[in-house]
């Protein structure tokens, strides 16, 4: 694999990270607000 | 050399996966949905609302997905599906299976824990409907292939209304049935002026086996029990005149287009404005139909 083919995987690679951990922030605030939402619910 | 050959091992990138799910589709997908929660008598929380439809957005996401990774070789023979990520060569299939499966699970299992288990079975059995019984079993084999694959698309409605009510009424069963009749004529009318896509890749649409007199005939066929499904909601007592004026315009409007549709001779795709012009109403047709009932919902005269 050349440098540049390299490169571009690490760049695609840290890309899809950075998505993964934004989704993945957006997910625990959103099982947090419907566990409030819920508990409303029961009540 | 195709780019596939070119870039090997290279990760998919994320606008690709967001290809996969086919946004377009999604967006009637969750329109539909989203009308039908706004349509129940009772409206949930507004998170369990936003996550429910969500789920639906997702759930439709995954079934695109799952799409692609099956009929790879078939969109790569198609003008229209050639550039999609799989036939283009910008994605692994096995990526493209795996992002697909992944994210069916997902959304089953958060609108079991948001909404409730009815609407959890439901997402699901549109998803294993879309996938199982139109994409593997029915496309490439019949030409029916899109009445009884459109079950499918006709699921939304019903599972925002479900996710509401955590109960399955007459109403979203009849907006399930509006869009079950409607995806007949919507497709076959697209599959007469790109029919040659079709043949070439060999799939049996009703263009291709029939012939474009018949395909005419039965959009023309299918467009009075739609209206008849579509007005239904009014004289029945589930909606009121928002609705029912509404839907008596609409469908006037869609019947005297199939009409025009019938009573075209043109076999070139040059010379299938009636064509065009059907399809592309019959999108606004589903958006204003939908946005009437919710309208009515909540508008009191």
């Amino acid at each position: 694999m050349t440098q540049p083919e390299e490169e571009l995987i690490r760049a695609r690679q840290r890309e899809r990270a950075r998505l993964t951990a934004w989704l993945l922030g957006a997910f625990v605030i959103l099982m947090f607000l419907i566990t409030i939402a819920k508990m409303g619910l029961a009540k | 050399m195709t780019p596939a050959l070119a870039q090997p091992n290279l990760p998919a990138d994320w606008r690709d996966l967001l290809a996969l799910t086919k946004p377009r589709v999604m967006s009637l997908v969750v329109f539909t949905g989203l009308c039908g929660l706004l349509a129940a008598p009772v409206l949930p929380p507004l998170v369990i609302g936003f996550t429910a439809i969500l789920c639906i957005a997702l759930g439709a996401g995954a079934a695109g997905a799952l799409n692609q990774w099956y009929e790879h070789d078939l969109d790569a023979k198609m003008r229209r599906t050639a550039t999609r990520p799989l036939p283009a060569g910008r994605m692994d299939r096995q990526a493209a299976l795996h992002f697909g499966v992944g994210l069916s699970v997902f959304s089953v299992i958060l609108m079991g824990l948001a909404a409730n288990l009815l609407a959890a079975v439901l997402l699901a059995v549109s998803i294993l409907f879309y996938v199982l019984v139109y994409t593997v079993w029915l496309k490439r084999r019949t030409p029916q292939n899109i009445v009884i694959g459109g079950a499918a698309g006709a699921f939304p409605p019903l599972i925002g209304w479900v996710a509401a009510t955590g109960r399955i009424e007459l109403l979203p069963v009849l907006l399930f049935a509006i869009i079950f009749l409607w995806t007949p004529p919507h497709f076959w009318a697209l599959s007469l002026f790109v029919r040659s896509d079709y043949a070439a890749a060999g799939v049996p649409m009703l263009p291709v086996t029939d012939g474009i007199a018949s395909t005419r005939r039965q959009i023309a066929l299918y467009t009075l029990p739609l209206a008849i499904a579509a007005i239904a909601p009014w004289p029945l007592g589930l909606a009121g005149p928002v609705y029912g004026f509404a839907a008596v315009a609409l469908n006037a409007a869609i019947v005297v287009m199939a009409l025009m549709v019938l009573s075209n001779r043109a076999t070139d795709a040059a010379g299938m404005r009636p064509e065009k012009r059907l399809f592309g109403f019959s999108v606004l047709y589903l958006f204003a139909l939908f946005a009437a009932l919710v309208a009515d919902r909540w508008i009191v005269l």
